[in-house]
Protein backbone atom coordinates (compact mmCIF):
# COMPACT_ATOMS: atom_id res chain seq x y z
CA UNK A 1 0.00 0.00 0.00
CA UNK A 2 1.08 3.64 -1.17
CA UNK A 3 -0.98 6.31 -0.14
CA UNK A 4 -0.34 9.46 -2.08
CA UNK A 5 -2.25 12.48 -3.20
CA UNK A 6 -3.20 14.27 -6.34
CA UNK A 7 -3.86 18.30 -6.52
CA UNK A 8 -5.67 19.28 -9.54
CA UNK A 9 -4.16 22.71 -10.20
CA UNK A 10 -6.33 23.26 -12.60
CA UNK A 11 -9.48 23.40 -10.39
CA UNK A 12 -8.10 24.54 -7.30
CA UNK A 13 -9.47 27.92 -6.87
CA UNK A 14 -7.02 28.72 -3.64
CA UNK A 15 -10.18 29.39 -0.89
CA UNK A 16 -8.10 27.92 1.85
CA UNK A 17 -10.84 25.12 3.04
CA UNK A 18 -7.93 22.67 2.78
CA UNK A 19 -6.59 24.73 5.39
CA UNK A 20 -8.74 25.30 7.96
CA UNK A 21 -10.38 22.16 8.09
CA UNK A 22 -6.88 20.59 8.79
CA UNK A 23 -6.58 22.99 11.59
CA UNK A 24 -9.78 22.16 12.67
CA UNK A 25 -9.59 18.11 12.53
CA UNK A 26 -6.35 18.11 13.77
CA UNK A 27 -6.43 20.58 16.71
CA UNK A 28 -3.40 22.66 14.77
CA UNK A 29 -2.03 25.00 17.54
CA UNK A 30 -3.49 28.86 15.83
CA UNK A 31 -0.39 30.24 14.16
CA UNK A 32 0.48 27.01 12.62
CA UNK A 33 -0.63 25.67 9.36
CA UNK A 34 0.24 21.62 8.01
CA UNK A 35 -1.13 23.04 4.67
CA UNK A 36 -0.74 25.68 2.91
CA UNK A 37 -1.71 27.17 -0.57
CA UNK A 38 0.90 28.23 -3.39
CA UNK A 39 0.03 30.66 -5.80
CA UNK A 40 2.69 31.13 -9.00
CA UNK A 41 1.80 34.22 -11.14
CA UNK A 42 4.01 33.80 -14.61
CA UNK A 43 4.60 36.52 -17.06
CA UNK A 44 3.91 39.95 -17.82
CA UNK A 45 0.37 41.95 -17.99
CA UNK A 46 -1.56 41.16 -20.27
CA UNK A 47 0.15 37.40 -21.15
CA UNK A 48 -0.49 36.16 -17.58
CA UNK A 49 -0.78 32.34 -16.23
CA UNK A 50 -1.36 31.35 -12.60
CA UNK A 51 -1.44 28.26 -11.27
CA UNK A 52 -2.81 27.65 -7.77
CA UNK A 53 -1.05 24.33 -5.56
CA UNK A 54 -2.58 23.06 -2.23
CA UNK A 55 0.78 21.68 -0.48
CA UNK A 56 1.13 19.53 2.47
CA UNK A 57 4.07 17.24 4.00
CA UNK A 58 4.89 15.18 0.63
CA UNK A 59 4.94 11.68 2.90
CA UNK A 60 8.11 11.23 0.61
CA UNK A 61 9.75 7.58 0.09
CA UNK A 62 13.29 8.30 0.92
CA UNK A 63 12.36 10.82 3.57
CA UNK A 64 14.99 13.16 4.89
CA UNK A 65 13.48 13.87 7.75
CA UNK A 66 13.16 10.01 8.64
CA UNK A 67 17.10 9.53 7.92
CA UNK A 68 18.19 12.42 9.71
CA UNK A 69 16.01 11.84 13.11
CA UNK A 70 18.61 10.54 15.43
CA UNK A 71 15.61 8.85 17.69
CA UNK A 72 13.44 7.51 15.64
CA UNK A 73 10.97 9.56 15.98
CA UNK A 74 10.15 10.18 12.64
CA UNK A 75 9.54 6.97 10.87
CA UNK A 76 7.70 5.35 7.75
CA UNK A 77 3.86 4.13 9.22
CA UNK A 78 0.71 2.82 7.81
CA UNK A 79 0.48 3.19 3.89
CA UNK A 80 3.91 4.57 3.73
CA UNK A 81 2.55 7.75 5.58
CA UNK A 82 5.89 9.69 7.36
CA UNK A 83 4.74 10.24 11.04
CA UNK A 84 6.43 11.79 14.50
CA UNK A 85 6.24 10.13 17.16
CA UNK A 86 6.09 12.73 20.10
CA UNK A 87 7.13 10.85 23.13
CA UNK A 88 10.10 9.87 21.01
CA UNK A 89 10.96 13.34 19.45
CA UNK A 90 13.71 15.64 21.46
CA UNK A 91 13.00 18.93 19.58
CA UNK A 92 16.74 18.90 17.82
CA UNK A 93 15.22 19.97 14.48
CA UNK A 94 17.09 17.89 12.43
CA UNK A 95 14.30 16.79 10.43
CA UNK A 96 12.96 20.43 10.12
CA UNK A 97 16.03 21.46 8.80
CA UNK A 98 16.61 18.45 6.19
CA UNK A 99 12.77 18.54 4.81
CA UNK A 100 13.02 20.82 1.47
CA UNK A 101 9.42 21.51 1.66
CA UNK A 102 9.27 23.16 5.14
CA UNK A 103 6.28 21.01 6.04
CA UNK A 104 7.32 20.93 9.66
CA UNK A 105 7.29 22.64 12.57
CA UNK A 106 7.83 22.64 16.74
CA UNK A 107 4.57 22.57 18.09
CA UNK A 108 4.39 24.23 21.27
CA UNK A 109 4.36 21.33 23.42
CA UNK A 110 7.87 21.08 22.08
CA UNK A 111 7.83 17.95 19.79
CA UNK A 112 7.80 17.91 15.95
CA UNK A 113 4.73 18.00 14.36
CA UNK A 114 3.73 18.37 10.80
CA UNK A 115 0.55 16.36 8.35
CA UNK A 116 -0.37 13.01 9.06
CA UNK A 117 -2.30 12.40 5.90
CA UNK A 118 -4.98 12.31 8.55
CA UNK A 119 -4.39 8.23 9.23
CA UNK A 120 -6.74 8.18 11.68
CA UNK A 121 -9.45 8.95 9.51
CA UNK A 122 -8.38 6.83 6.86
CA UNK A 123 -7.91 3.87 8.65
CA UNK A 124 -11.55 4.19 9.44
CA UNK A 125 -12.39 4.33 5.63
CA UNK A 126 -12.81 8.27 5.13
CA UNK A 127 -11.03 10.56 3.61
CA UNK A 128 -8.31 13.48 4.98
CA UNK A 129 -10.11 16.56 6.21
CA UNK A 130 -8.61 18.63 3.55
CA UNK A 131 -9.98 15.74 0.47
CA UNK A 132 -13.52 15.89 2.44
CA UNK A 133 -14.02 19.61 2.31
CA UNK A 134 -12.71 20.35 -1.21
CA UNK A 135 -15.39 23.01 -2.26
CA UNK A 136 -14.10 22.33 -6.60
CA UNK A 137 -13.30 18.44 -5.42
CA UNK A 138 -9.78 19.00 -6.46
CA UNK A 139 -7.83 16.70 -4.43
CA UNK A 140 -7.90 13.09 -4.78
CA UNK A 141 -6.40 10.85 -2.04
CA UNK A 142 -5.83 6.88 -2.26
CA UNK A 143 -3.49 3.93 -3.00
CA UNK A 144 -1.19 4.18 -5.92
CA UNK A 145 -0.06 0.71 -5.38
CA UNK A 146 -3.91 -0.17 -6.71
CA UNK A 147 -4.38 0.96 -10.11
CA UNK A 148 -8.19 0.58 -9.57
CA UNK A 149 -7.90 3.78 -6.45
CA UNK A 150 -9.51 7.07 -7.59
CA UNK A 151 -5.81 8.62 -7.67
CA UNK A 152 -4.13 6.35 -9.52
CA UNK A 153 -6.87 6.63 -12.40
CA UNK A 154 -6.25 10.30 -12.53
CA UNK A 155 -2.99 10.16 -12.60
CA UNK A 156 -3.04 7.48 -15.78
CA UNK A 157 -5.33 10.00 -17.30
CA UNK A 158 -3.60 13.69 -16.49
CA UNK A 159 -0.04 15.15 -17.01
CA UNK A 160 1.37 16.07 -13.70
CA UNK A 161 4.65 17.12 -12.07
CA UNK A 162 6.02 16.67 -8.29
CA UNK A 163 7.57 19.13 -6.77
CA UNK A 164 11.44 18.99 -6.48
CA UNK A 165 12.14 15.69 -7.52
CA UNK A 166 15.48 16.95 -7.98
CA UNK A 167 15.84 16.50 -4.35
CA UNK A 168 15.94 13.04 -4.07
CA UNK A 169 12.89 12.74 -1.76
CA UNK A 170 10.84 10.83 -4.04
CA UNK A 171 7.47 12.82 -3.22
CA UNK A 172 3.84 11.48 -2.86
CA UNK A 173 2.15 14.85 -3.71
CA UNK A 174 1.19 14.44 -7.55
CA UNK A 175 0.09 17.80 -8.94
CA UNK A 176 -1.93 18.13 -12.16
CA UNK A 177 -1.18 20.32 -14.69
CA UNK B 1 8.27 37.33 -14.60
CA UNK B 2 7.85 34.41 -12.16
CA UNK B 3 6.88 35.20 -8.11
CA UNK B 4 5.58 32.29 -5.96
CA UNK B 5 3.56 33.36 -2.95
CA UNK B 6 1.97 31.76 -0.05
CA UNK B 7 -1.38 32.98 -0.28
CA UNK B 8 -3.23 31.14 2.81
CA UNK B 9 -0.91 32.49 5.38
CA UNK B 10 1.56 30.37 6.62
CA UNK B 11 3.98 31.63 9.15
CA UNK B 12 4.93 28.40 11.02
CA UNK B 13 7.68 30.34 14.24
CA UNK B 14 10.99 29.17 13.43
CA UNK B 15 10.24 28.02 9.15
CA UNK B 16 8.91 31.33 7.66
CA UNK B 17 9.50 33.53 6.40
CA UNK B 18 13.04 31.72 6.09
CA UNK B 19 13.96 29.04 8.14
CA UNK B 20 15.57 29.71 11.51
CA UNK B 21 15.13 26.39 13.34
CA UNK B 22 18.78 26.46 14.85
CA UNK B 23 20.11 29.44 16.50
CA UNK B 24 23.11 30.42 18.41
CA UNK B 25 23.81 27.36 20.27
CA UNK B 26 24.26 24.97 17.66
CA UNK B 27 27.10 26.77 15.76
CA UNK B 28 28.82 27.69 19.42
CA UNK B 29 28.88 24.02 20.15
CA UNK B 30 30.29 22.83 17.06
CA UNK B 31 32.76 25.63 17.43
CA UNK B 32 33.57 24.08 21.17
CA UNK B 33 33.26 20.37 19.86
CA UNK B 34 35.41 20.94 17.30
CA UNK B 35 37.90 22.46 19.40
CA UNK B 36 38.02 19.98 21.47
CA UNK B 37 37.72 16.83 19.27
CA UNK B 38 41.33 19.63 17.80
CA UNK B 39 43.14 19.51 21.31
CA UNK B 40 42.24 15.68 21.96
CA UNK B 41 42.90 14.36 18.29
CA UNK B 42 46.87 15.86 18.65
CA UNK B 43 47.01 14.42 22.40
CA UNK B 44 45.99 11.16 21.45
CA UNK B 45 48.19 11.18 18.35
CA UNK B 46 51.62 12.38 19.94
CA UNK B 47 50.71 10.43 23.05
CA UNK B 48 50.87 7.23 20.71
CA UNK B 49 53.76 8.37 18.71
CA UNK B 50 55.70 8.52 22.41
CA UNK B 51 56.07 12.34 22.36
CA UNK B 52 55.03 12.94 25.97
CA UNK B 53 58.33 14.94 27.23
CA UNK B 54 58.57 17.06 24.03
CA UNK B 55 54.91 17.90 23.62
CA UNK B 56 53.58 18.61 27.23
CA UNK B 57 51.26 20.84 26.47
CA UNK B 58 49.55 18.97 23.82
CA UNK B 59 49.39 15.70 25.45
CA UNK B 60 48.95 16.61 28.79
CA UNK B 61 47.80 20.72 29.55
CA UNK B 62 45.80 21.41 26.82
CA UNK B 63 43.17 18.35 27.51
CA UNK B 64 42.63 19.63 30.83
CA UNK B 65 40.18 22.17 29.06
CA UNK B 66 38.40 19.96 27.20
CA UNK B 67 36.16 18.54 29.36
CA UNK B 68 35.06 22.21 30.51
CA UNK B 69 34.88 22.86 26.16
CA UNK B 70 32.47 19.52 26.15
CA UNK B 71 30.42 20.07 28.84
CA UNK B 72 29.52 23.33 27.70
CA UNK B 73 29.31 22.88 24.19
CA UNK B 74 26.84 19.70 25.53
CA UNK B 75 24.80 22.43 27.60
CA UNK B 76 24.01 24.71 24.51
CA UNK B 77 22.88 21.48 22.53
CA UNK B 78 20.72 20.58 25.68
CA UNK B 79 19.31 24.26 25.60
CA UNK B 80 18.45 23.62 22.18
CA UNK B 81 16.00 21.14 21.99
CA UNK B 82 12.82 21.60 22.33
CA UNK B 83 11.61 18.63 23.45
CA UNK B 84 13.97 18.94 26.25
CA UNK B 85 12.40 16.15 29.23
CA UNK B 86 12.76 13.41 26.59
CA UNK B 87 16.48 13.97 25.75
CA UNK B 88 17.31 10.48 26.66
CA UNK B 89 15.43 8.97 23.63
CA UNK B 90 18.66 9.63 22.08
CA UNK B 91 20.26 7.00 23.97
CA UNK B 92 17.74 4.17 23.32
CA UNK B 93 18.88 3.77 19.55
CA UNK B 94 21.27 3.75 17.05
CA UNK B 95 20.71 5.26 14.02
CA UNK B 96 23.57 4.34 11.34
CA UNK B 97 22.13 6.95 9.03
CA UNK B 98 21.61 9.92 11.37
CA UNK B 99 25.04 12.04 12.15
CA UNK B 100 23.29 13.36 14.97
CA UNK B 101 23.16 9.59 16.25
CA UNK B 102 26.67 9.19 15.64
CA UNK B 103 27.67 12.67 17.17
CA UNK B 104 25.17 12.03 20.81
CA UNK B 105 27.27 8.26 20.73
CA UNK B 106 30.60 9.74 20.17
CA UNK B 107 29.71 12.59 22.80
CA UNK B 108 29.00 9.74 25.81
CA UNK B 109 31.87 8.12 25.31
CA UNK B 110 34.50 11.10 24.34
CA UNK B 111 33.38 13.51 27.25
CA UNK B 112 33.96 10.64 29.98
CA UNK B 113 37.06 10.16 28.10
CA UNK B 114 38.35 13.69 28.20
CA UNK B 115 37.78 13.83 32.28
CA UNK B 116 39.28 10.55 32.76
CA UNK B 117 42.96 11.93 30.43
CA UNK B 118 42.97 14.73 32.05
CA UNK B 119 42.73 12.76 35.29
CA UNK B 120 45.41 11.11 35.01
CA UNK B 121 47.72 14.21 34.29
CA UNK B 122 46.76 16.22 37.42
CA UNK B 123 49.27 14.58 39.76
CA UNK B 124 52.04 15.90 37.08
CA UNK B 125 50.01 18.97 37.82
CA UNK B 126 50.05 19.16 41.37
CA UNK B 127 52.01 16.44 43.12
CA UNK B 128 51.05 16.69 46.63
CA UNK B 129 47.13 15.33 45.19
CA UNK B 130 44.58 13.82 47.69
CA UNK B 131 41.75 11.46 46.36
CA UNK B 132 38.88 11.85 48.65
CA UNK B 133 38.13 7.70 48.89
CA UNK B 134 41.49 5.07 48.21
CA UNK B 135 38.99 3.47 45.72
CA UNK B 136 40.23 6.60 43.42
CA UNK B 137 43.63 6.06 43.88
CA UNK B 138 43.39 2.67 42.44
CA UNK B 139 41.16 3.60 39.18
CA UNK B 140 43.82 6.27 39.28
CA UNK B 141 46.85 4.38 38.46
CA UNK B 142 44.45 1.86 36.28
CA UNK B 143 43.73 4.53 33.72
CA UNK B 144 47.62 5.46 33.80
CA UNK B 145 48.69 1.91 33.29
CA UNK B 146 45.90 2.15 30.52
CA UNK B 147 46.74 5.22 28.61
CA UNK B 148 47.35 3.90 25.49
CA UNK B 149 44.08 2.13 25.38
CA UNK B 150 42.16 5.10 26.14
CA UNK B 151 44.63 7.26 23.32
CA UNK B 152 43.43 4.94 20.51
CA UNK B 153 39.66 5.28 21.50
CA UNK B 154 40.36 9.11 22.28
CA UNK B 155 41.84 9.55 18.65
CA UNK B 156 39.03 7.27 16.70
CA UNK B 157 36.91 9.28 18.48
CA UNK B 158 38.60 12.59 18.29
CA UNK B 159 38.17 12.00 14.25
CA UNK B 160 34.50 11.31 13.92
CA UNK B 161 33.47 14.45 16.68
CA UNK B 162 35.76 16.28 14.28
CA UNK B 163 34.65 15.17 11.06
CA UNK B 164 30.43 14.64 12.06
CA UNK B 165 29.94 18.12 13.27
CA UNK B 166 30.23 18.67 9.38
CA UNK B 167 28.25 15.97 8.21
CA UNK B 168 25.96 16.38 10.10
CA UNK B 169 25.05 19.60 7.96
CA UNK B 170 26.08 18.15 4.82
CA UNK B 171 23.26 15.08 5.48
CA UNK B 172 20.27 17.95 4.78
CA UNK B 173 20.17 17.94 0.94
CA UNK B 174 16.82 20.17 1.57
CA UNK B 175 19.85 23.52 2.19
CA UNK B 176 21.78 23.69 -1.17
CA UNK B 177 24.73 25.47 1.06
CA UNK B 178 24.92 22.54 3.42
CA UNK B 179 24.69 19.79 0.80
CA UNK B 180 28.34 19.18 -0.02
CA UNK B 181 30.74 16.49 1.42
CA UNK B 182 33.60 18.95 1.68
CA UNK B 183 32.35 20.38 4.61
CA UNK B 184 33.33 17.69 6.68
CA UNK B 185 36.77 17.92 5.71
CA UNK B 186 36.91 22.04 6.30
CA UNK B 187 35.24 21.52 9.70
CA UNK B 188 37.92 18.90 10.82
CA UNK B 189 40.55 20.65 9.27
CA UNK B 190 39.35 23.83 11.17
CA UNK B 191 39.09 21.99 14.40
CA UNK B 192 42.93 20.50 13.90
CA UNK B 193 43.02 24.24 13.42
CA UNK B 194 41.88 25.73 16.44
CA UNK B 195 42.65 23.09 18.96
CA UNK B 196 46.42 23.88 17.76
CA UNK B 197 45.93 27.35 18.26
CA UNK B 198 45.15 26.44 21.99
CA UNK B 199 48.05 24.29 22.09
CA UNK B 200 50.00 27.06 21.06
CA UNK B 201 48.38 29.44 23.29
CA UNK B 202 49.75 26.63 26.73
CA UNK B 203 52.84 25.42 25.45
CA UNK B 204 55.84 26.92 27.35
CA UNK B 205 58.70 25.07 24.92
CA UNK B 206 59.77 27.06 21.80
CA UNK B 207 60.13 23.89 20.39
CA UNK B 208 56.14 22.93 21.11
CA UNK B 209 55.10 26.09 19.66
CA UNK B 210 56.73 26.17 16.36
CA UNK B 211 55.85 22.89 15.66
CA UNK B 212 51.77 23.55 16.54
CA UNK B 213 52.26 26.97 14.61
CA UNK B 214 53.74 25.04 11.30
CA UNK B 215 50.41 22.86 11.40
CA UNK B 216 48.39 25.50 12.04
CA UNK B 217 49.56 27.13 9.13
CA UNK B 218 49.49 23.53 7.40
CA UNK B 219 45.90 23.38 8.24
CA UNK B 220 45.25 27.02 7.15
CA UNK B 221 46.42 26.02 4.02
CA UNK B 222 44.14 23.65 3.91
CA UNK B 223 40.91 25.21 5.09
CA UNK B 224 41.75 28.01 2.38
CA UNK B 225 42.25 24.86 -0.49
CA UNK B 226 38.89 23.23 1.10
CA UNK B 227 37.21 27.16 0.60
CA UNK B 228 38.04 27.77 -2.80
CA UNK B 229 37.07 24.23 -3.75
CA UNK B 230 33.65 24.23 -1.85
CA UNK B 231 32.50 27.47 -3.96
CA UNK B 232 34.10 26.23 -7.43
CA UNK B 233 32.05 23.04 -6.77
CA UNK B 234 29.04 24.68 -6.31
CA UNK B 235 29.53 27.55 -9.30
CA UNK B 236 30.19 23.87 -11.65
CA UNK B 237 26.58 22.33 -9.89
CA UNK B 238 22.56 23.20 -9.97
CA UNK B 239 21.10 26.19 -9.93
CA UNK B 240 20.00 26.31 -5.95
CA UNK B 241 23.65 25.60 -5.16
CA UNK B 242 24.89 28.62 -7.58
CA UNK B 243 22.36 30.76 -5.70
CA UNK B 244 24.13 29.04 -2.57
CA UNK B 245 27.32 30.34 -3.78
CA UNK B 246 26.19 33.70 -4.70
CA UNK B 247 25.20 34.24 -0.95
CA UNK B 248 29.02 34.31 -0.50
CA UNK B 249 29.65 35.95 -3.75
CA UNK B 250 28.07 39.12 -3.87
CA UNK B 251 25.12 38.31 -1.77
CA UNK B 252 24.38 39.61 2.19
CA UNK B 253 27.33 37.06 3.53
CA UNK B 254 30.00 38.57 1.41
CA UNK B 255 31.68 40.85 3.52
CA UNK B 256 31.11 39.02 6.75
CA UNK B 257 32.97 35.57 5.48
CA UNK B 258 35.66 36.94 3.87
CA UNK B 259 36.85 39.35 6.13
CA UNK B 260 35.87 37.72 9.52
CA UNK B 261 36.52 34.00 8.45
CA UNK B 262 38.55 34.30 5.44
CA UNK B 263 40.97 37.50 6.33
CA UNK B 264 40.95 37.87 9.77
CA UNK B 265 40.54 34.10 10.81
CA UNK B 266 42.86 32.59 8.05
CA UNK B 267 45.13 34.84 6.20
CA UNK B 268 46.26 37.54 8.87
CA UNK B 269 47.70 34.35 11.37
CA UNK B 270 48.91 32.35 8.14
CA UNK B 271 50.97 35.63 7.61
CA UNK B 272 51.97 36.40 11.55
CA UNK B 273 52.76 32.58 11.47
CA UNK B 274 55.33 32.77 8.46
CA UNK B 275 56.40 35.42 10.14
CA UNK B 276 57.18 34.21 13.09
CA UNK B 277 59.00 31.48 11.51
CA UNK B 278 61.50 33.97 9.52
CA UNK B 279 62.52 34.52 13.16
CA UNK B 280 60.33 37.83 13.51
CA UNK B 281 58.78 38.04 17.45
CA UNK B 282 54.49 38.29 16.80
CA UNK B 283 53.04 37.64 20.31
CA UNK B 284 51.40 34.17 19.85
CA UNK B 285 48.07 35.51 22.39
CA UNK B 286 47.35 37.39 18.69
CA UNK B 287 47.94 35.04 16.42
CA UNK B 288 45.91 32.19 18.41
CA UNK B 289 42.85 34.61 18.94
CA UNK B 290 42.44 35.31 15.31
CA UNK B 291 42.26 31.38 14.47
CA UNK B 292 39.88 30.85 17.43
CA UNK B 293 37.65 33.74 15.96
CA UNK B 294 37.79 32.28 12.67
CA UNK B 295 36.70 29.25 13.82
CA UNK B 296 34.10 30.57 16.03
CA UNK B 297 32.79 32.90 12.55
CA UNK B 298 32.78 30.19 10.24
CA UNK B 299 30.46 27.87 12.44
CA UNK B 300 28.18 30.86 12.99
CA UNK B 301 27.67 31.99 8.88
CA UNK B 302 27.75 28.37 7.55
CA UNK B 303 24.87 27.50 10.34
CA UNK B 304 22.65 30.88 9.52
CA UNK B 305 23.67 30.84 5.86
CA UNK B 306 23.30 27.44 5.45
CA UNK B 307 19.02 28.09 7.01
CA UNK B 308 18.58 30.77 4.27
CA UNK B 309 19.59 28.51 1.52
CA UNK B 310 16.75 26.33 0.27
CA UNK B 311 14.64 25.01 -3.02
CA UNK B 312 11.63 26.32 -3.08
CA UNK B 313 9.84 30.01 -2.47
Amino acid sequence: MRFAMAIDTKKCVGCSDCVVACQTENAVPIGYCRDWIVEVNDGTYPRLEMEIRSERCNHCSNSPCVRCCPTGASHYDYGGTVLVTPHKCIGCGACIASCPYDARYTHPKGYVDKCTFCVHRVKEGLPPACVAVCPTKCLYFGDTDDPRSEVSQVLKKRKYKRLIPEAGTNPNLYFLI
Amino acid sequence: MREELIISGRMNPMVDPILNIWHWQIPLYLFLGGVAAGILFFASLYYIMGRERKYAAAIKWAPMLTPFLLILGLGALFLDLNHKAFFWQLYLTIRLESPMSWGAWTLLIITPLSVIWSATWLRELKPDIHWKYPIMDEWESYFIKHRLVIAWIMLISAVILGVYTGILLSAFNARPLWNTSILGPLFFASSLSTGAAVIMLMAKSHLERNIFSRIDLMMIGIELFLIVHMFMGFQASTQVQIDAANMFLGGPFTEVFWIFVVFIGLIIPAFLEVLELLGFKIPIVITSSLVLTGGLFLRFIIVYAGQASRYLY
